[in-house]
């Protein structure tokens, strides 16, 4: 059994404590939070250690890895600590705050050869990875034009908030719903490079944005739309999709669903002309423990995986959240032109 | 507990297939009299339980039955609870103590005289009842012989190996609502081994029960062998896995399994309806 530790028990901290604490492999042996109420909790019902101070956890419990669900402004002073540690890591999304800190964590986790991976959890449902595994296998010819869009019902009226208001933490919509979408763009369809048009439009928060609309070049000279509003009650969940259409067909994805348009048949994937659907039904990753969806475990399964092997991941490194980030600086920047 | 429970997915958006398909529920649904157009749809066709979220339209359906008593007489709800995504969305803008402040009625510090929020660590369980509470105002006056956990706190609880809470949850719907407290979850198998190792015996799961092994954890398999072997009172619920199956093969897929008591499905219309509830008497 590995042992594992907690960092950060809001809404992502408890759901991974609720998946690692299960897992067949893993003994959840500790979790850290300022907060004396959730701590109290996890005393009286849980066989976790607590703490208040990460650091204190590091150095008293022999773990062999952490998970860091923190506000995004924490992330670095915590991973940095782990990884110094030589602790494995997995931290939640958005990376960092600023590039430096993002390439400091990178390259130290590189170097230290631990396992690291940030929680794009989409990667891990069926549906947006064969949408890859197609894209990949160039089904679509040419490609053309992407949109990518998330939307959902966060904030809906004019009130003040948590950290995830709070621009110095990392709130905002930007980081919170639109970094998983362009986190989809870039390792589905290919890396922006460069953001035009863009707008962090405010709607009911004060002080940060509300919506995200861009329009994002890849390094393959294609370029595509980015649609984000956590403002938007219609949904009665956060809706995350990406299509993309090319010179042979088209393609829409969202968690459920993948939709594929194509002007001829398909002999290597046996699709017919026209319309072939698939559904989450057969692309699902099959799991032993299920919490709001089989990517949260799947991705935890993952990266426990890698930590018994010591194989470096391929999906979600430190290296691919740091180029989110990235592709977000050029938004920001490209807003206040 | 009836052979056919009648859900409410259909009327709140909830299409685990296809995004498409909920906004054109939405749509449908959007006043409250479609939603009961339905419910008296399935009355007709011989259906008595309602088992549905503790969804804010669902407050409105309660008046309405209140309202038409004997109309709705021989009709009962089994809640579930809570609502997630209500609280969900809110502990994304709130943060945990934001989304307590906001749905524990009153002001929390007068709830908890004695001290308030220090006062409140200490007692999560009465936090709990206080909650509980809360959502079943709303089924005030209607009968609720059954009353769930909606299957992302319960897998929560069962993650965290929280089993501490699953005895007060049992203990309070028993004793304040003299119902019987059921269990919906994604993971039916470690949830059953969980209560039993609590002392909780025989008692009402509802869970993902399909010929594909859609959401299953842990495979079809384990669910198969606890289906046959071990004890208590099974519902399945997500039979047509999404709509990848045919009513017919994926009723007669539970009649392999004599003690499943229920199943739990939606539709929104009479035939499916009919059709839907033929089966479910056929074959179970």
């Amino acid at each position: 059994m590995i042992k594992a530790g907690v960092i950060g028990l809001g809404k992502m901290g408890i759901s991974h404590a609720a998946i690692v604490s299960p897992h067949k492999d893993v003994d959840l042996v500790a979790v850290c939070d300022t907060s004396s109420l959730i701590l109290e909790g996890f005393k009286k019902f849980t066989k976790a250690r607590v703490y208040d101070d990460y650091k204190k956890m590091i150095d008293s419990e022999s773990l062999d890895f952490v998970v860091v669900a923190t506000p995004t402004r924490l992330h670095y002073p915590m991973v940095k600590y782990a990884l110094d540690k030589g602790l494995h890591t997995f931290c939640e999304k958005p990376f960092s705050l600023t590039l430096k800190e993002g390439e400091e964590m990178t390259d130290l986790a590189a170097r230290k050869s631990l396992i690291n991976q940030v929680g794009y959890h989409n990667h891990f449902i069926g549906t947006f990875r064969e949408m890859k595994r197609l894209l990949a296998g160039g089904i679509l010819g040419n490609l053309v034009h992407f949109t990518g869009e998330a939307y959902g019902p966060v904030v809906t009226k004019p009130k003040s908030g948590t950290w995830r208001s709070d621009p110095g933490e990392g709130g905002g919509c930007l980081f919170d719903y639109a970094s998983h979408v362009i986190n989809l763009i870039q390792e589905i369809i290919g890396k922006p490079v460069e953001a035009r048009g863009s707008q962090l439009k405010k709607i009911y928060s004060k002080e940060v944005e509300d919506a995200v609309y861009s329009v994002l070049k890849l390094e393959t000279g294609l370029t595509g739309i980015l649609s984000v509003n956590w403002s938007d009650e219609t949904y009665r969940k956060m809706s995350t999709s990406i299509s993309v259409i090319g010179e042979k067909g088209k393609m829409i994805c969202d968690a459920t669903e993948l939709k594929i348009y194509l002007k001829e048949p398909d002999r290597n994937n046996s699709f017919d002309r026209g319309w072939t659907i698939k559904y989450l039904t057969d692309l699902a990753i099959p799991v032993d423990f299920y919490l709001r969806g089989e990517e949260y475990t799947a991705q935890i399964d993952y990266f426990v995986r890698n930590v018994i092997s010591g194989k470096q991941p391929e999906i979600n490194t430190f290296r691919q959240a740091l180029e989110t980030d990235r592709a977000m600086e050029l938004i920001i920047a490209d807003s206040k032109r | 507990m009836d052979k056919v429970l009648f859900g409410d997915n259909q009327f709140f958006a909830v299409n685990h297939l296809s995004d498409e398909k909920s906004r054109e529920q939405a749509v449908r649904f959007k006043e409250d009299s479609a939603i009961i157009r339905v419910l008296d749809q399935a009355i007709e066709t011989g259906i008595n339980t309602f088992m549905c979220t503790t969804h804010d339209r669902i407050a409105n359906i309660c008046d309405h039955m209140r309202a038409n008593p004997e109309k709705y007489h021989d009709f009962q709800i089994f809640p579930g609870m809570p609502y997630a995504h209500k609280y969900a969305n809110a502990v994304t803008e709130l943060g945990i103590i934001g989304t307590i402040k906001q749905y524990v009625p009153g002001n929390i510090f007068g709830t908890f005289a004695k001290g308030g929020m220090a006062y409140l660590s200490k007692d999560f369980l009465k936090l709990m009842e206080i909650l509980i509470d809360a959502e079943m105002k709303m089924f005030k006056g209607i009968k609720t012989p059954v009353i769930f956990i909606q299957n992302v706190v319960t897998d929560m609880i069962l993650g965290m190996k929280a089993y501490d809470a699953f005895i007060a949850y049992d203990e309070y719907i028993r004793k304040k609502y003299n119902s019987e407290p059921g269990y919906i979850t994604m993971n039916m198998p470690a949830l059953l081994d969980a209560l039993n190792s609590v002392g909780i015996k025989n008692p009402i799961i509802c869970s993902s029960i399909n010929k594909i092994g859609f959401r299953m954890s842990g495979g079809k398999e384990i669910y198969e062998k606890y289906l046959r072997e071990k004890e208590f009172r099974p519902i399945a619920m997500q039979v047509l896995a999404a709509g990848a199956l045919r009513p017919k093969e994926a009723i007669e897929y539970l009649g392999n399994f004599p003690r499943i008591e229920s199943v739990l499905f939606g539709a929104s219309s009479k035939a499916h309806i009919k059709e839907t509830k033929e089966l479910i008497e056929h074959y179970l």
